[in-house]
Order: structure tokens, then C-alpha cells, then sequence
């Protein structure tokens, strides 16, 4: 279906079968406890809470083989089971909703449209670690999803889901929600620990982890919304239904990608793990949005290396994105039509990251300030050809030498694009130089 | 604390306070209420708030400093912000911006004589699929056109509010 004549885009049936995204997905869901509950909701957490030991909800998650949906893909079950069994406690459960990589959107729909499965989750979490309170750190321009969760985590606690001896058990669980003021940094897993703090969000140390010492230096586990909003399926339809989706034995279950750029369609898919960037975009997004031909794609937000047009059967998997050079990461695919300049893109993004980097770390906090300086004479026509050598040097002096993975991060537009189109880079470059000699100017020394 | 502007707060504060083990915790809630009251964090919020939460002056302002989105200077009523990350310039928030500047009269990071616009131009605001976009105040105003863009700064201007702003999110749409 194109888009319609009021320029929005309406949603189609799909081959798959869809887990996170099936409630909100029915005509007049409103996300409401009602709905909720009259969807399934709660039978997970009561299904537990009837006779799962924590240990045992702690293995199914594991032999589900779900991987954590904020980036880094870590095993979900194996990070729970790293929490210390002794340890008096207390343990905190922190949920990720900070959701800033640029091209990712999908956390925000899952808590403005069904946010007590995210809330379902994040209980079941607490019992199977043994966690009394949690948070959902989220970022603080999600105001209208803020609300949403407010009243969801009301409506919880009158029915008795939430609080004090929970459905008539042992379990205690409090939720609260607190807003972040706007750094991207704080999606890291041990940034946002500082912040809830109510620190500068500048990312700690690893190890040590913060299973063991997180939140005010007690056992922490730190799980994305999509990661958690999981759990209550897996607990209702077993280990072994998760682990048949997608691509097994690795990448388990569907995920919620985010397209966006140059197509028909963009918004949120879910789809099951390993299936091609070329369904995703060409079925599911409607194709191009144009005449134009797909030039680029990002496979997995801001972070992750650009792909070509080659890429476009690769899986979208864990392993099958990581073997073609980038990472499936947050899931945010953005794809570029023919004619968008590259060295722009790059320029783009790394104005993103110069901003938000947080200055801990000197490669980092300096040098996304150089990157955006050449990047941005290159692009204004201002270049020299030795400015290329100088943007793989500064990269590879970031890379890899900073306490978080920002540093990884930031590097990936430029040496992706450097890669697959150096040629633009030349040739304004070329341009640049030739009109300077025009001019007799004297020469530039570097 | 006498004359401090959580005065007529007193239950909301505590009841934030009341959400952490650790005070200090409630440093980012606090300056939120803060801003929410005065539209930017004033030095005698940041004075106040080091009262509450036994913190000194500076470690409030060391804080406050590293968060974008706490304005420490009153800004317009309205907080026009663009956002200018990839995504959205894809999608045309070059053209966004233009269309904004040039209704207002502003450049970016001004305030309008009247006081009532601040515009604004931020990194990604996790609404990639429905860009270009913007949020003012705590609305996202999303699929911007030259005309709807028009509209929602006139309507806010006359009415102080604009449906066109976002409800729940969700993209593709559901089929009601």
C-alpha cells in the first residue's frame, strides 16, 4: 500500500506471527489494564508467582536464547545469572528506556502503546533476581511515554500486580520512572547508573559489572524495554518456542526493526530474527520512495557501519551483520537513496556524536571535535587529499581506547563510508584543490 | 525552606525523594519540577534543591551542566526544537528549520520579542520514521510540512495549544 493521501502510512498484515507488537496491533487496543489483561495480560507473572522458582524463570530465559535489544546483543538469562546468590542485597533492576541512537524508535511504541507488558516483564525480571525495586530510566523528551507508564504502573498497583505481596505472594516489587535530561551517553548501561545517581552520566570503569556492583554499588541487572517486554511470552509459550524463532541457535525470536530514511514505509517491523535487510526494506517498507535507487544503508542505528546494495541479502542476525563488517545493534535500519552525498552523512552523524560525546575519555572527547572539523572543511570544499589519512589516523586513535563503546561508535560512519565511497571523499576533495590552484593561492601546509 | 520554589510542592518533592534509597537520586526529578515551574533551572532552584538533597551548590551545577535539555537561562513559553541528526535530515529538517526561521523571524538559539518562541536545533529525538519533526514543550510534532508547521506555531501563538500534536506512537498505523 502506498502512503496515503494525508501522507501517513498504514499498517499491513504480515506473514509472521507477531509477539511484541500483536496487542497493540489489534483494532481499538488502547494499552489500558483492561486490554491488557483481557489480552493475556498477567497470566505470565501469575504463572510464576504459582510454582516457577526464581532460578528455574532465570534458566528458561537462557535456554530461550534471548539477546539483549538495546545494542550489545548480551544474553539475557546468562546477565541475570550473574547476579550473586549470597549477596544480602538489596538488588535493583534498572530498565533501559533512554532509546537515542539516532534510527531507533521502537522502545517508544512499546510503552506509549502496550506498556504493561514492559511493566509484566520488568516484574517477572525482579522476582527471578530477586529485586524489590526498579527503575525505567527514560530519556527525558519521552514525556507523553513517561505518563503513559505512570498511570500503567497506577493501574498496576490497584490491581494488585505491583507493591507489597504481589497477586497474595511473598513478592514486593516497586517501579518508578525517572526521566533523563537529554544526553545520549546514558543509554550505556553504567552512564545510566551514574545518572540515576543523579550524577553526570559519564559511563564507569567494566569490570566491575554491574551484576555485582551497579546501582549505589549493589547487583544491578540493566535490561532494554524490547529485552524485557520478552519475558512474559517466553514464561507463557516455554524456552523451546522462543528458541525455534529466528535464527538459532544464536539469534532467538523476533525483533522490532526500525526503518527509516529514503523508502515508502518506514516504521516499526517485527520480524523474526534473520530475515534479509532486502524483505525488510523492499516487502515490509514498500521499496524506495522514489525513482532512485538504494546507495547505502545503516544496519543497526547511528553506530553501526554502513552497508551497500551487496548487503542487501545479509540476515539480520547477530553473526550474519557482524560477519558482513557492522552490527545489527539497536535494529535502527536507515536506508539512503542514490545521490545522497555519503561524506554529508558522515558529517551528519558525527555532529551527533561530537555533541554528545561526555568527555571522559581524551580520544573521544577531543577527537570527534577534529572528525567533525575535517569532516566539515571537506564538505565546504575546503579539503586537502592528506585530510583522508589524517580522519583513518585520528579513528584508529579512537577506536578501542575508550572506557565505553561511544568510541567504537563514532568511528564507524567515517571509515564505513571511507571504505565503500572514498571515491566522494577525492573528489571533492579534488575540486577543492583545483579551485585553490586556480586562485594561486599559496599553498596549504598542514 | 522559606521563600524556595517547592514551597506550594511540598508533597510531590518528598514523594520524589521518597523514591530512592540514595537522595541524591532525585537531583535529575528535582530539576525537572524545577524547570516545569519556571521554564529553566534558576540558581535558586539549584540552591534550594542542594537544601533538600544535603548536596552543595556546586555538585547541583556540576550536575546540571552535563544535561541538554535543562535551560539555565529563562527561554521563550514556547521551546521549538528541530531535530538535525541523519534520519530526519533525510526527510527534509534542513527545510524545517528554514520554514521555522522564517515564520518567527528568529535564528536559531533566539527568542522572539513577544517571548512566547525559543527555537532551537537537537540531535535525534527517537521519531525517525515520522521525521522531519520537532518537539515543543513536552509535544512531538511529527511528518512536518511547510503548511502544518505554519499552523501549529499559529495555533499555539492564538490558542496555546495544537491537536496536531503526537498521541501514542505507533508507525505503521493501526487500522482503527
Amino acid at each position: 500500500m502506498d502512503p496515503g493521501s494525508d501522507g501517513t502510512t498504514k499498517l499491513m498484515a504480515s506473514k509472521y506471527e507477531k509477539i511484541l507488537l500483536k496487542n497493540m496491533e489489534q483494532p481499538g487496543y488502547t494499552g489500558s489494564l483492561q486490554d491488557y489483561e483481557k489480552a493475556g495480560g498477567y497470566q505470565a507473572l501469575r504463572k510464576v508467582l504459582g510454582g516457577i522458582p526464581p532460578d528455574e524463570v532465570i534458566d528458561i530465559v537462557k535456554r530461550s536464547g534471548l539477546r539483549g535489544r538495546g545494542g550489545a546483543g548480551f544474553p539475557t538469562g546468562v546477565k541475570w545469572g550473574f547476579i550473586p546468590k549470597d549477596h544480602p542485597g538489596p538488588r535493583f533492576l534498572c530498565c533501559n528506556a533512554d532509546e537515542s541512537e539516532p534510527g531507533t524508535f521502537k522502545d517508544r511504541q512499546l510503552m506509549e502503546r502496550d506498556p504493561h507488558q514492559v511493566l509484566e516483564g520488568m516484574i517477572i525480571t525482579c522476582y527471578a533476581i530477586r529485586a524489590s525495586l526498579a527503575y525505567i530510566y527514560i530519556r527525558g523528551e519521552f514525556r507523553l511515554a513517561a505518563k503513559i507508564l505512570e498511570r500503567a504502573i497506577r493501574e498496576a498497583r490497584a490491581a494488585g500486580y505491583l507493591g507489597s505481596r504481589i497477586l497474595g505472594s511473598e513478592l514486593d516489587v516497586q517501579i518508578h520512572v525517572h526521566a533523563g535530561a537529554g544526553a545520549y551517553i546514558c543509554g550505556e548501561e553504567t552512564a545510566l547508573l551514574e545518572s540515576l545517581e543523579g550524577k553526570r552520566g559519564l559511563p564507569r570503569f567494566k569490570p566491575p559489572f554491574p551484576a555485582t556492583h551497579g546501582l549505589y554499588q549493589k547487583p544491578t541487572v540493566v535490561n532494554n524495554v524490547e529485552t524485557l517486554a520478552n519475558i512474559p511470552h517466553i514464561i507463557m509459550r516455554g524456552a523451546e518456542w522462543y528458541a525455534s524463532i529466528g535464527s538459532p541457535p544464536k539469534s532467538t525470536g523476533t525483533r522490532v526493526f526500525c526503518l527509516s530514511g529514503h523508502v515508502k514505509r518506514p516504521g516499526n517491523y517485527e520480524l523474526p530474527m534473520g530475515t534479509t535487510f532486502r524483505e525488510l526494506i523492499f516487502e515490509h517498507g514498500g521499496g524506495m520512495r522514489g525513482e532512485k535507487p538504494l546507495k547505502a544503508f545503516i544496519p543497526g542505528g547511528a553506530s553501526a557501519p554502513f552497508l551497500t546494495p551487496d548487503h542487501l541479502d545479509v540476515k539480520m542476525d547477530f553473526e550474519s551483520v557482524a560477519m558482513a563488517g557492522s552490527m545489527l545493534g539497536s535494529g535502527g535500519v536507515t536506508v539512503m537513496e542514490e545521490g545522497t552525498s555519503m561524506v554529508w552523512a558522515a558529517l551528519r552523524l558525527m555532529e551527533f556524536f561530537y555533541h554528545e560525546s561526555c568527555g571522559k575519555c581524551t580520544p573521544c572527547r577531543e577527537g570527534s571535535s577534529w572528525l567533525v572539523q575535517i569532516l566539515q572543511r571537506i564538505w565546504q570544499g575546503e579539503g586537502r587529499m592528506s585530510d583522508l589519512d589524517l580522519l583513518v589516523d585520528l579513528c584508529k586513535n579512537i577506536e578501542g581506547r575508550t572506557v565505553c563503546a561511544f568510541g567504537d561508535a563514532e568511528v564507524a560512519p567515517i571509515l564505513s563510508t571511507l571504505r565503500y565511497w572514498r571515491s566522494e571523499y577525492e573528489e571533492l576533495i579534488a575540486r577543492a584543490e583545483a579551485s585553490r590552484s586556480s586562485k594561486k593561492e599559496l599553498p596549504v601546509v598542514a | 525552606m522559606a521563600g524556595s520554589i517547592f514551597d506550594h510542592l511540598q508533597e510531590e518533592v518528598q514523594d520524589i525523594i521518597g523514591r530512592y534509597p540514595v537522595k541524591r537520586s532525585a537531583l535529575l526529578p528535582l530539576l525537572n519540577l524545577a524547570q516545569r515551574e519556571e521554564g529553566y533551572v534558576s540558581e535558586e532552584a539549584m540552591k534550594a534543591i542542594a537544601a533538600l538533597l544535603d548536596l552543595t551548590p556546586p555538585q547541583v551545577y556540576e550536575t546540571v551542566t552535563f544535561y541538554t535539555m535543562f535551560n539555565l537561562k529563562p527561554i521563550g513559553k514556547f521551546h521549538v526544537q528541530v531535530c538535525k541528526s541523519l534520519m530526519c535530515a533525510l526527510v527534509g529538517s534542513d527545510d524545517v528549520i528554514e520554514w521555522i526561521r522564517e515564520k518567527l523571524g528568529i535564528r536559531v538559539g533566539q527568542t522572539t520579542d513577544d517571548g512566547l518562541f525559543t527555537l532551537s536545533v537537537v540531535e535525534c529525538l527517537g521519531s525517525c520514521a515520522t521525521g522531519p519533526m520537532m518537539q515543543i514543550n513536552d509535544d512531538y510534532y511529527e511528518r512536518l510540512t511547510k503548511e502544518t508547521v505554519c499552523r501549529i506555531l499559529d495555533e499555539l501563538k492564538q490558542q496555546g495549544d495544537c491537536p496536531l500534536k503526537s498521541g501514542p506512537f505507533m508507525v505503521p498505523e493501526p487500522t482503527s
